[in-house]
């Protein structure tokens, strides 16, 4: 075994983790990878890259992971069965792990009829969780999902997200505790933007001892506009932006806009900061990521272990 | 039963463009039931074909026959014996009797008047909603009688995924989340400890996965 990557050095070192996602372009190149990354460079342990996100075809997340790591970021490989077969998703994980990619986060993916490409076929061969259970079979016991043996094993810290806020709420945390069980170990959560359900959530988490086993980092976007907070609210799936902080976006003047929606953030990431069990923030700046070193900054993180 | 809707008027007369006299043929099973492709739509059809291209100033001729089953050379053998002078059959039953038609009727142009939609159940009068993707591997008895890979978007069977929303699915707002029911019928009979359990990947080697399926029972042949 080589040494464990940043991410998980810090997590396990009981450090307060920052992660931050860099969405990859539409289009083949590399300097907007580097671009977004320049700005992060020094103020993150890790940095995600999305996996055609919303089902909209993007730079592939295994590419740009890589040019982050050429840049010196410990990169996450976002993967989503969406699009890939176990075939493929095992393949990836193997061509992931050669090239020295640590951190994988299973997901379902958006359903195609989000996107760009509304009549692809889409693939769901497994699930998030099934997922999970095979990344965690190939490292710990070197095996395929056939059973075949690997030769070398894949080094990889395996990551899920969940969301709090999605329904039914009471077996939220009953779901997360299967992706547990199934072998993650950090979580990433959908955006927080109702910090009281999240406690709830974070409370019924706890109940099932779930923050002694994985590392539970809070998601967090900060909003650019009162119109992004109402796309948010109204058409995002799974997003749960209060009518109160809507009405906060829209109350002042519109060059304030993303200072408020920067303030708003502040304010939730010290609030989640402060419940017990969670290990860091994760920082969705949708094609926003030149915000978040001051985000990081003016939340007294930018000291990173 | 198969659920099926009619083709666009306009893709039909496309299909039968050069054609003078043809055969339109309904089936007395699903599709009748479902009010796509019985007696009284292949009526219906018949007569709107007519007009349009007399309309046209090329008139067509439309002869009508309704088998009691599209799918079932019983029925189908017999009406290759009656189709001499026709220049297609425009079948509207489901796409296994347009294709049985077309592999009994050799030499003759089979078209189809139905797309096929689903396996399903009628919901209300005039509603049909899907069931079952014959996946060849029923897990039911495991998910409180609702199917989660036909009725969950993705497949999952370990849902619910984090776009489930006030028990609805994050495609549509008129479709109920899958696992949405599958919980509540967990939690109404008492078996919500199921959920704990991990679903493993599933096989599909039993679905459309591992290539057209057939089925024998060789103590039935003759």
């Amino acid at each position: 075994m080589t040494a464990p990557g940043n991410l998980e050095r810090v997590l396990t070192s009981g450090g307060f983790a920052v992660t931050a996602e860099c969405g990859p372009p539409r289009g083949a190149d590399p300097e907007l990878i580097r671009k977004k990354g320049g700005y992060l460079k020094g103020f993150v342990d890790a940095v995600n890259v999305t996996d055609n996100q919303t089902a909209v075809v993007r730079m592939s997340s295994m590419a740009s992971c890589l040019i982050l790591k050429e840049m010196g970021f410990d990169p996450v490989l976002q993967m989503t069965v969406r699009d890939r077969s176990r075939i493929a998703l095992q393949s990836d994980i193997l061509g992931a792990a050669a090239l020295g990619i640590r951190n994988i986060l299973c997901l379902s993916g958006d359903h195609q009829s989000f996107g760009d490409h509304p009549g692809a076929k889409n693939v769901y061969d497994i699930d998030s969780i099934q997922f999970i259970d095979m990344a965690r079979a190939m490292r710990d016991e070197g095996r395929l999902s056939s059973g075949a043996e690997i030769t070398v094993r894949p080094e990889i810290f395996i990551g899920c997200v969940e969301n709090p806020f999605a329904d039914p709420f009471d077996i939220r945390a009953l779901r997360l505790a299967k992706k547990i069980g199934a072998g993650a170990r950090f979580v990433q959560t959908q955006c927080v933007f109702n910090v009281e359900k999240f406690t709830r959530w974070m409370e019924m988490v706890r109940d099932l001892g779930l923050h002694e086993k994985a590392h539970i980092l809070a998601g967090i976007t900060p909003m650019k506009s009162p119109g992004m907070a109402r796309y948010m609210k109204n058409s995002v799936p799974g997003m749960d932006v209060p009518d109160h902080l809507v009405e906060r976006m829209a109350s002042v003047p519109k060059e304030g806009h993303r200072e408020e929606g920067v303030a708003i953030c502040l304010e939730t990431i010290e609030r989640v900061r402060a419940i017990e069990g969670v290990a860091g923030i994760h920082i969705m700046a949708i094609e926003w990521e030149e915000i978040v070193p001051d985000i990081v900054r003016r939340a007294g993180l930018e000291t990173r272990p | 039963m198969i659920v099926a809707d009619r083709k666009p008027f306009d893709e039909i007369m496309g299909m039968i463009e050069s054609c003078e006299r043809i055969l339109l043929v309904g089936c007395n099973e699903c599709v009748t039931v479902c009010a796509a492709g019985g007696a009284k739509e292949v009526a219906l059809l018949a007569s709107q074909i007519r007009m349009k291209r007399k309309a046209e100033g090329r008139p067509v001729e439309v002869d009508e026959k309704t088998l009691e089953r599209q799918c079932d050379p019983e029925y189908v053998n017999p009406l290759a014996e009656t189709l001499e002078g026709y220049d297609a059959v425009l079948s509207i039953a489901c796409g296994c009797g347009v294709q049985l038609i077309a592999e009994t009727c050799r030499g003759l142009r089979v078209l189809p008047g139905l797309n096929t939609r689903f396996m399903g159940v009628t919901e209300e009068h005039g509603m049909w909603a899907e069931r079952c993707q014959g996946c060849g591997d029923c897990v039911l008895d495991r998910t409180g009688g609702i199917c989660p890979v036909t009725r969950c978007a993705k497949s999952i069977m370990n849902g619910p995924c984090g776009g489930s929303q006030n028990g609805e699915c994050e495609l549509r707002q008129d479709t109920p989340c899958a696992w949405q029911l599958i919980i509540d019928r967990l939690k109404a009979s008492g078996e919500l400890s199921r959920y704990g359990e991990i679903a493993k990947p599933r096989d599909w080697s039993t679905s459309r996965d591992g290539g057209p399926r057939k089925r024998i029972r060789e103590d039935m042949r003759i």
